[in-house]
């Protein structure tokens, strides 16, 4: 095909708009392969919503339930607990839960719906690891003198406070994750459903 | 005469052809009809769920007949609360071996493996649940016309009542159940229905799509012989 | 932009042939202008090649080649396919598109083969074409073989116990081979996941090299045609053939109209009817595998049908060996013979269209043959059955082992010399 050949526009017309339209064609055949590597519905079974009963979880005591595969950490804190948050204001990167760590209903001071229970995903924000408790206040806590009480990372040294925030200047960037969460009741919670009723 | 020679050459096949003839009943149409799936599932769920498990089927699939989740778990779930589960069961299988001979089989696609030249699945289960008859010299005291020495029992026997095997190989009901005959047997085609369904529940699905890939074939093939007609003009 | 466009090309083109071979086998490869309705089923097969792998890859993500039985008691293998069945998005299509395309593939590959005999394109110089192309359907009956077991149904299991328990009637080492290739004593797990490594991966890479070769081959000598003539011996000032045309954008363009409509068909069946009267998807492999039951009627999926009815032929027992040996070499022997086509066909021309009423009438009692054997093949045995068999087996041997003398007998037409 020489240069100056005059185009058949007629041609180069039905090739584009065969090109399109084959084109637009893979696109949607190409759909269902890629939809198909989406979780099933075994592992959405899986990850189905989980259901706790807090009515035996005394104050300042903790449970840990699996959702997702993931360690859910549900603490009944007490009032000296709560306190130790106005304290830890300063301390922590994002006192204000700017960031969307937890759903627009946990954006609060306590970072919870019921202030005394905290639910918050036992995995730190930096590497993966999962923090141990350490409630005891003070020297004893092994952490520092006026240690309020919170979580402490072994794997890189992250701390966070009792209602999951990160301490400033500590490895982990972000505050530990809130799942979404409703109450079916005063002492029964359920994880992986929103206030909306919507699944996470 | 090419023609004629070819018919030749194949009409004797005709007599090589099939096997023993097993007559079966066709099987009531209830794709689509969703009360009719409903009525079978929970047919399903209350007389074969404790023995036959349809372990490839999940419950909140159900939501395909016209049921909510709430639904499904209220009626049609006794034994676990989470409703995206499989429909297992409890019995253990070296159990139910010693007692019936056989393990009962999983039943989630049974509707598609009993299908033969001689009926649909769908033929088959009819025929089967509402061919149980009366046999002491069997251990379960039944027995069946389509599958001989079977080691199920008639599950369904209060309803149906009990039938004899007479003259002539004909069934007739020897002590009426809680059904009349036509209520039974739109009782069965309801079960089979729904047994139709859980063997491939996104067939309707597949069939309402493969109208739109023709469909869309059907313009790519204009486009695409419009496009060899015009190359081809150059050819002589 | 067209400028970087070129510059870049020209980049690739110095440290890869890329231009070059776009040239050689597309743009500036000559085929013959007259390719006939016989000549869209080489791209078809490439085009369910493709087909074949890509849905393969997704299938493979959720399969588990596992025999041990679930806490129900049923197969994992057999179980992880009615996974893909329900539980993964979009499972059921790619599902129903393997199977649909694993017996496509063997229609196109008839069709495609009996093009080859119908114009010769087989003759010199196209015989290695030829060969790898029987490699090709030796390495698709291997791989439909392997991937069969895969389901783990009824039909999957006893089909490789009967093909296996084949081999162990081989004098001396038949026994030890069939417990070599089954990895155990009977068809189980061992068996399964080789013939998952078999299918996945090895027979595919095979089958991808084969096809590879076939091509260049092809490439080498140019096609063939309908006519059976050779385009090349008439070339114009520039060396082009005069009855030839660029593959690409003559034959491109009219190969997607091809797989277009290949495609339409494929949809009917795969939407509509993708078992396919039990054909493409047998009911009794809905059935998970059983050891301890014997399905009464054990029959191989449709494609096999024909070499399985001429195994089934021979019952007598020739110099005190088997008849079962002797069947498995009829078998062996009726997808061998084709590899000698070539030297066995010696007539003056090429396509079917100049040979003389002998040839065509052999052709067609072939075809019809071939065809019986393929449906007594699906059905169960009764000597009247058998005897049609063996008269089919008979002539279907004939066909190839007599070509020889009455290619010679017969009274051909004049070959043209331009294409029709």
């Amino acid at each position: 095909m020489a240069l100056d050949d005059k185009v058949d526009c007629g041609r180069r017309r039905l090739i584009v708009a065969s090109a399109t339209v084959g084109g637009v064609a893979g696109i949607v055949a190409a759909v269902p392969f890629v939809a198909s590597m989406l979780p099933s519905e075994r592992a959405r079974s899986a990850g189905a919503p989980v259901e706790v009963d807090i009515s035996k979880l005394g104050p300042g005591e903790m449970l840990t339930v699996e959702w997702r595969g993931k360690p859910v950490w549900v603490i009944n804190r007490t009032k000296e607990m709560l306190e130790s948050l106005k304290k830890t204001d300063d301390k922590v990167s994002d006192p204000k839960s700017g960031k969307q760590m937890q759903p627009e209903y946990c954006r609060n001071e306590t970072r919870s719906i019921k202030p005394e229970i905290l639910v918050a995903v036992g995995i730190c924000t930096h590497l993966g690891c999962s923090p141990t408790e350490r409630f005891k206040t003070g020297a004893e806590s092994g952490i520092e003198a006026d240690w309020p009480g919170g979580f402490f990372c072994p794997c890189h040294g992250s701390t966070f406070d009792l209602a999951g925030r990160v301490y400033k200047g500590k490895p982990a960037p972000d505050n530990l994750e809130i799942p979404a969460h409703k109450y079916l009741g005063d002492t029964k919670i359920v994880i992986g459903i929103g206030q909306d009723g919507k699944e996470a | 005469m090419k023609k004629l020679l070819f018919v030749a050459l194949f009409a004797p096949l005709v007599a090589l052809a099939s096997g023993t003839e097993v007559h079966l009943d066709k099987a009531p149409d209830k794709a689509g009809d969703m009360a009719a799936l409903q009525n079978g599932a929970k047919v399903f769920v209350n007389y074969c769920l404790n023995c036959h498990s349809a372990s490839y089927m999940r419950y909140n699939r159900l939501r395909d007949l016209g049921l909510s989740e709430d639904q499904i778990r209220d009626n049609l779930m006794f034994t676990s609360d989470k409703v995206g589960e499989l429909m297992r069961i409890s019995m253990q299988r070296a159990e139910s071996k010693s007692w019936f001979g056989v393990a009962p089989p999983d039943l989630t696609i049974i509707a598609r493996a009993r299908a033969s030249e001689f009926g649909s699945g769908s033929d088959w289960l009819y025929t089967y649940l509402r061919g149980f008859y009366r046999d002491d010299k069997r251990p379960t005291g039944w027995n069946n016309v389509v599958f001989e020495n079977v080691g199920m029992p008639h599950a369904l026997w209060e309803l149906q009542g009990q039938q004899v095997m007479g003259e002539g190989h004909k069934l007739s009901i020897a002590k009426p159940g809680k059904l009349k005959p036509q209520e039974y047997d739109a009782l069965v085609a309801d079960l089979v229905g729904y047994l139709q369904y859980m063997a491939e529940p996104m067939a309707q699905t597949r069939k309402q799509l493969g109208v739109v890939v023709l469909l869309a074939l059907a313009v790519l093939f204009v486009l695409a012989y419009a496009l060899k007609r015009e190359f081809w003009k150059d050819v002589h | 932009m067209k400028a970087q466009m070129t510059a870049l090309l020209g980049w690739v083109d110095e440290r890869f042939p890329l231009t070059a071979n776009w040239k050689a086998h597309l743009s500036e490869y000559y085929a013959p202008k007259n390719f006939n309705f016989w000549y869209y089923f080489g791209s078809l097969a490439l085009l369910v090649l493709v087909l074949q792998i890509v849905t393969g890859i997704f299938l493979t993500m959720h399969y588990k080649p596992d025999a041990s039985l679930n806490a129900s008691g049923v197969p994992v293998a057999f179980a992880s396919v009615e996974y893909i069945m329900r539980d993964v998005p979009w499972g059921w299509m790619i599902r129903y598109m393997h199977s649909t395309g694993a017996s496509a593939f063997f229609l196109v590959v008839y069709l495609h083969m009996f093009r080859g005999l119908l114009y010769g394109s087989y003759r010199k110089p196209r015989e290695l074409i030829w060969l790898f192309g029987m490699f090709i359907f030796l390495a698709l009956m291997a791989e439909a073989f392997f991937g069969y077991l895969l389901p783990w149904g009824q039909m999957s299991f006893w089909g490789a116990q009967v093909i296996v328990n084949l081999f162990s009637a081989i004098p001396l080492i038949g026994p030890d081979l069939s417990l070599w290739l089954r990895g155990d004593f009977v068809v189980g797990d061992a068996t399964l996941n080789r013939f998952f490594a078999f299918h996945v991966i090895a027979v595919p890479l095979v089958l991808v090299g084969l096809v590879a070769a076939h091509i260049l081959a092809l490439h080498e000598v140019g096609s063939n045609n309908p006519d059976g003539i050779e385009i090349k011996k008439k070339k114009d000032a520039n060396g082009i053939p005069l009855d030839g045309i660029p593959f690409h954008p003559y034959y491109t363009v009219k190969d997607i109209v091809g797989s277009v409509v290949f495609l339409m068909v494929f949809t009917v069946i795969m939407f509509f009817m993708p078992e396919f009267g039990g054909y493409f998807l047998e009911y009794n492999n809905f059935f998970p595998a059983d050891p301890l039951v014997t399905p009464q009627h054990i029959a191989p999926v449709w494609y096999f049908t024909p070499y399985y009815s001429m195994l089934r032929s021979v019952t007598i027992n020739f110099f005190w060996i088997d008849a079962k040996f002797w069947g498995v070499v009829a078998m062996g022997g009726g997808v061998v013979i084709l590899l000698f086509l070539p030297w066995l066909d010696r007539s003056p021309v090429k396509s079917i269209r100049y040979k003389g009423p002998i040839f065509k009438g052999a052709v067609a009692l072939f075809v019809v043959c071939f065809l019986i054997l393929g449906y007594l093949g699906m059905l169960g045995v009764t000597p009247m059955r058998t005897l049609v068999a063996q008269v089919c087996t008979l002539v279907y041997f004939g066909f190839f082992l007599l070509m020889p003398i009455y290619s010679q007998l017969d009274r051909c037409k004049p070959e043209p010399d331009r294409v029709t």
